[in-house]
């Protein structure tokens, strides 16, 4: 059967963070799938090549088989500090998180609200400038502000995540503007994260100008997981090509795609 | 018996070094993707032997869980 995407003309357009190379624009969560094939199968349709994992503690009562045994150095893992609300604690999950994976990326994540799970963007500065001083490649989720995003990449972030709109919302781009400001400005990567609800929220952000979007919730918690990860994929692909392409400037009145001349009955 | 906090729980526990308390938790010392740190500081894996436990020390096992 041919899927989606087969017909977009492939680009040799790769991004680059902190210089490692990627094929895949589209960043792909673990969590929340309706079980393990599901979680495969999704992140196989999505052609992504990094996913996101958290780091927790064990259960002491028993030993379980493993997230990262499943997924067998197929993809790329980030590890993310999701759910920390202090510096401190985070700095110490992404160091854990180095240990237990062997991987200087960290998907940085510091809260500044248990509601909104808006960041804290304080600490979250002065948690980046910790790690990347510790040997990290950081990647922070943050607001959708220039400004946040400049000191970030200004500590020396590999890149930059702002929101689209709150975690697990599915509410999209709340703030394109924003988003297109932070992308034509942003000395690193910019790549969306939290708040894509469908294919086109994805396809907007790469239209935006951003490098790269990271979808979970919008996968997972959707009718057809394996679909909407195909969806996600072709969205990011659309878009991407559709920003480098260029599109055509706004206009308030209609300009006819049909030639004048020879009009039947002039 | 030394008093821990493992986890964020309390517990007496029987147990001299790191790599004794895991051990006697059940905790294959050669499972991958496993990280440990005490006090607030990661303990390699190579260390888990040497590393004495005192009482009162706060400790923390994780391994990758799924996320986004």
């Amino acid at each position: 059967m041919m899927q989606p995407w087969q017909g977009i003309p492939r680009m040799n357009d790769p991004l680059t963070i902190a210089g490692t190379t990627l094929s895949s624009r589209l960043f792909v969560g673990t969590a929340g799938y309706p079980n393990q094939q599901v979680l495969l199968d999704c992140l196989a349709a999505s052609g992504a090549q990094i996913v996101t994992v958290s780091i927790r503690r064990i259960s002491l009562e028993g030993y379980a088989e493993s997230l990262v045994d499943l997924l067998g150095g197929r993809w790329r893992l980030l590890p993310n500090t999701a759910g920390c609300v202090t510096a401190r604690d985070a700095i110490l999950t992404a160091e854990l998180a180095r240990e237990a994976l062997e991987t200087d990326w960290v998907k940085l994540e510091l809260i500044g609200d248990r509601e909104t799970l808006y960041p804290d963007v304080e600490q979250l500065v002065h948690a980046a400038d910790e790690l990347v001083r510790s040997g990290f490649i950081v990647l922070p989720y943050c607001n959708e502000d220039p400004v946040a995003c400049q000191k970030l990449a200004d500590v020396g972030c590999a890149a930059v995540m702002p929101l689209g709109s709150l975690i697990g919302s599915g509410m999209g781009i709340a703030n394109p503007a924003a988003i297109e400001l932070i992308c034509s400005r942003s000395p690193v990567p910019v790549v969306l994260d939290a708040g894509v609800g469908t294919a086109s929220d994805a396809a907007l952000a790469m239209e935006l100008g951003c490098d790269a979007v990271l979808v979970n919730t919008a996968i997972a918690k959707s009718h057809d997981p394996r679909r909407m990860a195909a969806a996600m994929r072709a969205g990011v692909e659309g878009g991407r090509l559709a920003r480098l392409a260029g599109r055509i400037p706004k206009r308030s009145f209609a300009e006819p795609s049909s030639p004048q001349l020879g009009l039947v009955g002039t | 018996m030394t008093r821990l906090r493992i986890n964020g729980v309390e517990e007496e526990v029987v147990a001299a070094t790191l790599a004794e308390l895991l051990g006697a938790r059940g905790i294959d010392l050669k499972a991958r993707f496993l990280a440990v740190a005490v006090n607030g500081a990661v303990v390699r894996r190579a260390e888990w032997p040497a590393k004495p436990l005192s009482p009162g020390d706060d400790i923390e096992i994780v391994r990758p869980f799924s996320g986004g």
